[in-house]
This record gives structure tokens, sequence and C-alpha cells, in this order.
């Protein structure tokens, strides 16, 4: 068990030394300062711009930066339907796969242009290598950096300066942050044993003389976008659990810590804006307290096992390796599925329905929050929406007029913050109460009792979220969900986006108030606390008789038994 | 006027992006695969002495026999079907699957399947081990623990009129361990150490 520990605990160091760094690096990139290198991108970042007519030092408005994420995403988004309903006429379709059902190419669409790739089908049998690699990969890129550029133009309202330029933002983020870190993460899968063929499938008759099919097809390059973009759609149905996706114990490592690493950097990009590296610090900590408890008690749950398998089969406590793989184990699955929730990655290495309950506590918890690291550039920017939301109850409470980094926070900001957190309710609460209110025709439901009611939720939570995880038993291959959970991924994707732009816009144009000794100061400890207390209490408590009635309720019937 | 102009310049950047990132950077890598990596590049196969391609070192197989070394439980049967399960309607077949139980641990199924899983390993006097009772993620799982095989190692020596010290180094030889001694846990490589068992034993045969 302390192994287990270790091995989790060192990944973590890796990660926060990391961190700081990539931050400062990512930052460098947006505030258009000279990076290691620059030679060899200028030039293709020239043409990009001069193809698609972009004028690097254009600067948006608000409005016109919600225009262009809002345009840009509809076109890659019909681009990519279009491509999935003409598989069967097009090449690279080496096991004759005929075009999905419309429903399903929509979701597929919707799903993966908002950063979310929710999966209501399996890589193998429904798309074929030209749907993997011409659209669904294309959009893993697009949609990360879409939200890298939320991220950065959150920032740069917030820090007093001018949001940027979306077109540029996109550009930058693939050419100098996604791009290049594919690259060398796909070379070193790639040695590692990850396929990358246009061969079509294996089929070979193994040792005791039965056929076996064996699935593979241009993985690699998939891969490593789909960690490093928080995409998480896999190219096989089982993602990352697959032998060929995650072969061995040094790519599931790299594929953690690729998973984890823009959202706990991002961060420090912002501190780096915001010239107060000691705030950076602080909201790091508090964020890394929250993720390694939820990582600590799902370790734990999964080391002990199924106690009632415990007592009927092995007389003794053995891990619960339902739906894990050998090379994992308990303790890399753990937290493989507490990053994966938190960074609204959504790849798996095991199966997340299979976890103890309170493994389904922390991944909900986790989606719920959106907070701890959080989704690709919006993660942060959500923490700093809980920030002003926190400056503006210590305001309430001293009696001072709230302020953010010197500038006043007004009626316009409170209303665009409360916005940005009450979409996510909405988008998860109602359908699934409508879902749950016709169990029989609509749910779908596999797993009996409790567990039942937390699949459901948690289909709804992951699409708003944008996440793209699943408690995988619930039977989602249907018009229902596939419509569904399609409003809600794109309600929980746009809506907040344009909250957040929006704010970011009206800080941006604030004249900044000088401080005084009567500023209340956002980078010190005691205002981190604070944050914390205020992310528990408004994040959770909105979901919390959810949490009561699925992981909770299933975590006592497994004791009482 | 402005959206008409905003619609064709996301065209061209939808276009330019899209021929980068789905097109160029895909292609490098599967050149890249295909000439310097070509073994792991096209699912690591591997062969059997008369060289016929006999499955993936990446890749469990299913192995009921007592002269193997069994995998772990399977949702999809690790891909594979028999002669007579063949059946050309069925697309899995084809393209190859991969899944699991989704059993939440609260199931009576789980139960169940759990229940029926340890009676087959009683009956052939093997002492269970969680790997070897619940079913893997992938279906696919190409490892059982080093516990998992020492278990077996009895059966599998007797069945072959082996001592099992012979067999032991083998055990060693394909279990992979944790990177960098750390991360992860070491496992078995099944079908590996049946194929080595198979060559051992072919001169004598």
């Amino acid at each position: 068990m302390l192994q287990g520990f270790f091995q989790i605990a060192l990944t973590l160091i890796i990660l926060a030394v990391i961190a700081p760094v990539f931050g400062k690096y990512m930052a460098r990139v947006f505030l258009k300062k000279s990076t290691l290198f620059n030679r060899a991108i200028n030039p293709i970042e020239r043409f990009i711009f001069a193809v698609a007519g972009v004028r690097y030092k254009d600067n948006m408005t608000g409005r016109q930066y919600i225009q262009a994420i809002l345009i840009s995403n509809l076109v890659m988004g019909v681009f990519v339907f279009s491509l999935l309903m003409l598989q069967g006429l097009l090449p690279l379709n080496p096991t004759i796969l005929n075009a999905p059902s419309w429903d399903l190419a929509l979701h597929t669409a919707i799903s993966f242009v908002t950063n979310t790739n929710q999966q209501h089908y399996s890589g193998e049998t429904t798309y074929s290598y030209a749907s993997q690699m011409l659209a669904l990969c294309f959009l893993m890129f697009t949609s990360a950096a879409t939200g890298l550029a939320v991220g950065i133009a959150f920032i740069r309202g917030l820090t007093g300066r001018l949001l940027g330029n979306f077109y540029v933002d996109l550009t930058l983020s693939i050419t100098r942050i996604l791009l290049p870190i594919s690259f060398c993460g796909a070379l070193l899968l790639l040695l590692a044993g990850v396929p990358e063929t246009l061969a079509s499938p294996a089929i070979v008759t193994t040792l005791e003389g039965t056929t076996q099919t064996i699935a593979r097809g241009p993985v690699a390059h998939f891969e490593i976008i789909k960690q490093l973009g928080e995409n998480g759609g896999g190219f096989f149905g089982i993602n990352s659990a697959h032998p060929f996706e995650n072969p061995n114990t040094f790519t599931n490592l790299l594929a953690t810590i690729t998973m984890l690493s823009i959202p706990m950097s991002l961060i420090f990009t912002y501190g780096i804006f915001a010239n107060n590296t000691k705030q950076a610090w602080l909201l790091f900590w508090m964020v890394f307290s929250i993720f390694i408890v939820l990582v600590g008690i799902t370790a734990v749950a999964e080391y002990q096992g199924n106690l009632f398998v415990n007592n009927t089969i092995f007389g003794g406590e053995q891990p619960n390796l339902e739906g894990k793989e050998v090379r994992f184990g308990w303790a890399q699955t753990a937290l493989w599925a507490v990053s994966t929730t938190a960074t609204m990655c959504g790849a798996v290495n095991g199966m997340h329905d299979s976890l103890m309950p309170t493994g389904g506590f922390s991944t909900l918890f986790n989606m719920f929050l959106q907070i701890i690291w959080g989704g690709q550039g919006t993660g942060t920017a959500y923490l700093f929406i809980y920030s002003i939301l926190t400056v503006f109850i210590t305001g309430l409470m001293v009696g001072r007029t709230p302020e953010f980094l010197g500038r006043k926070i007004e009626k316009k900001e409170i209303v665009l913050a409360s916005l940005v957190l009450l979409v996510h309710p909405i988008f998860v609460l109602i359908p699934s109460a409508i879902a749950l209110s016709f169990p029989d025709t609509l749910a779908g439901i596999s797993n009996p009792g409790f567990h039942g009611l937390s699949q459901v939720v948690y289909e709804y939570t992951s699409a708003s979220a944008n996440n793209g995880s699943g408690f995988e038993g619930l039977g989602d291959a249907t018009l229902w969900w596939n419509l569904s959970t399609s409003i809600s991924l794109l309600g929980g994707r746009y809506i907040p986006i344009i909250a957040l732009l929006l704010l970011a816009d009206s800080m941006a144009h604030k004249q900044p108030v000088p401080e005084t000794a009567g500023t209340l100061r956002t980078d010190t400890l005691l205002f981190t606390s604070v944050t914390a207390g205020v992310i528990l209490i408004l994040g959770v408590l909105t979901f919390f008789p959810v949490l009561a009635l699925g992981p909770i309720a299933e975590g006592f019937q497994l004791l009482r038994n | 006027m402005f959206i008409v102009r905003d619609i064709i310049k996301a065209i061209r950047i939808t276009f330019v992006l899209w021929l980068l990132t789905a097109v160029i950077y895909p292609l490098i890598m599967i050149v890249i695969g295909q000439v310097f990596f070509p073994f792991q590049a096209n699912g690591s196969i591997v062969q059997n002495l008369e060289g016929q391609n006999v499955g993936s070192a990446l890749i469990g197989q299913v192995f009921t026999s007592d002269r193997y070394f069994h995998s772990r439980p399977s949702a999809v049967n690790y891909s594979s079907f028999t002669q007579q399960e063949r059946d050309p309607e069925n697309i899995g077949q084809r393209t190859g699957v991969s899944g699991a139980s989704n059993f939440a641990p609260s199931n009576p199924d789980l139960l169940a399947r759990i229940n029926e899983t340890a009676a087959q390993l009683e009956e052939r006097g093997i002492l269970p081990t969680a790997d070897l009772i619940y079913a893997s993620g992938s279906g696919l799982d190409p490892h059982i623990t080093v516990e998992a095989a020492f278990n077996q190692l009895e059966q599998v020596a007797k069945a072959r009129n082996l001592s099992p010290d012979e067999i032991t180094p083998l055990i060693a030889k394909h279990t992979q361990g944790r990177f960098l001694w750390i991360f992860g846990e070491p496992g078995v490589n099944v079908l590996n150490l049946n194929r080595e068992l198979d060559v051992l034993q072919a001169p004598l045969e």
C-alpha cells in the first residue's frame, strides 16, 4: 500500500516541478515574447495568418472575440459532421464501416467541438480511420486551443489588458504549445508500442486455434493530443485501458503527466500576467490540497476492495480490480480517475462504473466543481470566478467596496459570475430529473439501486462539465441520450464562455483604483482559505442531495451487507 | 455583411489548421512509424515457430488448456471467436472489440459472476487472486499478477511433464516490471510466457 502512495506522490511532485516552468512558457507565448522555437515556428505562423487573412496585431472587443469563437466553432462542427456522415464514401475505411446514424454523428461532432469527447459509440466498430484522423483528431486540437484562448483572454481582461485576437490565440496555442508537445509525445508513445498504421485490423489464429481480431490504426498521434488537450475521446472503445492506447507503465505515467500539465500550469501563467507569483502559488496549493484529498480517499477505497467479495472469496483484503488493468493496479487507476475528472480530460484507464462508491463520489465531486484544475483554459477562468465571488462576499461582510486586482467588482460582474455558476446545475439536474422520470424508456440504467441514479447524473454532469468520461454501463447510444446530452454539452460550454469573455471585457475597461491600507489583499493565506470555503459551499451544496442519494448511499449499502 | 466576412475568415482558418493538424501531422507520424519502428507501428504482432502470426505482444488471449497459463476474465472474450461462433453479420468480428463488464460494486450480477469464476478456479485447484477473479478494464489485458502466475505454476508444469523449476525462470523473464522500479504494477505477459513454453517443448514433440 505504501508503494502505491509513493508512486502517486512522486507523480504529483514531478507535476509540481513542471507546472511553474510550463506556465511561464505559456505566458511568454501569449505575451508575444520570443520563445525557444521562434525561428522554426514563425514562418509556419506567417503562412497560416496569410492564408486565413488574420492580421496579427488586431485586437478584438469582447463581442468580437465571442463572435469569432462561435462562428469558427460552428464552421468546424459542421465540417466534421459532414465528414462523419460521408464516412461510407471516403477512403481510409479498411473495415468498410457505414455512416453512423445522424443523431450519433451530431452528438459526436458537438461533443468533440466542445472539448468534451463524450462517446456514445465504440471507436473500433463505428468510425473509420478517416473519421478518427481527419475529423475527430482535428477537433481535438482546435477545441483544446479554443479553451486555451478563452482562458488567456479572460486572464488578459482580468489583469487590465485588451483581450487579444481569437484567431491569433487559437493559432499560437496549436503551433507553439499543442502541436510541438504532441509531436514529441507521439514519438515516445510510438517507441513504447502504440500503433501508428493505416493497415486493416490484424486477424490471427491464437495459440489455442481460435480467431482473434486485433483492432489497430493511426493511434499514437491521436493518443497524445487526447491527453494533452483534455479531450479524452479514445481511439478504441475502452479508451486508455486498451493496451494499444496505453501499453505499459511508462506510457501511463506520460499520459497522466500530459493530462494534468496544462490546467496546472495555467495558474502560473496567470501569476505572470498579474505579476503576482505569490497569489498563483497560493491558488495552486489550495487546489492541490483538495485534489490530494480526493486522490487519497479514492485510492484507499480501491486498495481495500469490495468488502462483499473479500468476505466470500478471499477471506482477506484484496484490491478492487474489476474494470482495471494489472499493469496499472489500484494506485495508478485511482490517480488517473481523479485526475481525468479533475482536468475535464475524460479519458479512462479503468472503468469508473466499477469504482468503489468513494471513487464515484470523487469523480462526480470534481465535475460538479470544475475548478480542481478544471478544463483546458476554462477551469482556470472558473477559479477566478470563485475568487471574484469571494471578494464580493467578504466585501459584504466587512463593508468594503469589493475590488479584484485594483478593479471594482460591480453589479454586472456579479451577475455574469453567478450566471457562470448557475449554468452547470441547470444543465445537469433538469435533464437528469427528466431522464429519471422515465427509468424504463429513457434512462438506460444498467446497474440497479443507488448506482443507477449516479449513472444518469454522471452522464449529464460529464456532458455539461465538458469532461467526457462516463459510467459506461449506461445504455446511452439512443436518440434521447444523443440529443439531450448534446444540449448539456452546448449549454455547458458556450454560455459560460460568453459570460467569461463579457466579464473580462468589462474588467479590462475599468480604471484601476490605487491600492490603499484599506484594500482587501487577494494574495494572502486568509483570502485563499476563504476562497476554498466559498468554493466548497457554493459549488458542492447545490449538488449535495445528488451525492447523498448516489455514491454516499451506495457506500452505506455496501457497508451494511 | 460583417457576419459574412467572419464566416469566410472562419472557413479559411479551419481549412489551414485542418491541413496542419489532421493531414500533415498524422502523415509525418505514420511515415516515421512505418519507416523507423514498423514492429511497434503495426501493433507488435508476434509469430510462432512456423512464422505464422499468433497475436500481439501487447494484447491478451483466451487460454483454456491446462498446458497454458490462463488469462484474466474478459467481458469481450479477448476479441476472439471460434469457427462455430463465426458470424459475418457481427461487425465486431471484422473490426475487433474491447470492453468491460461495467458492473458496479453493488451489482448482484457482479457477485454472481465472481462466484462462478471462483468455482472454476477451485475446480482447477488454483488459489484465487484479485486479478483472476475480477474482469479487466479493456477485456484485452495481456497481464496477470506474478502471484497469479505462481498459483498456476504447478498445474501447468504437471500438464507439460515439466518440473516447476524449469518454468519459474520464464515467469521472471516475461514479467514487465514497474517503470523505473516505481510506477505501475508488475505483470506477467501471458501470451509471451505461453509462447515460450511451446518453444521450450517444441523439439520434444
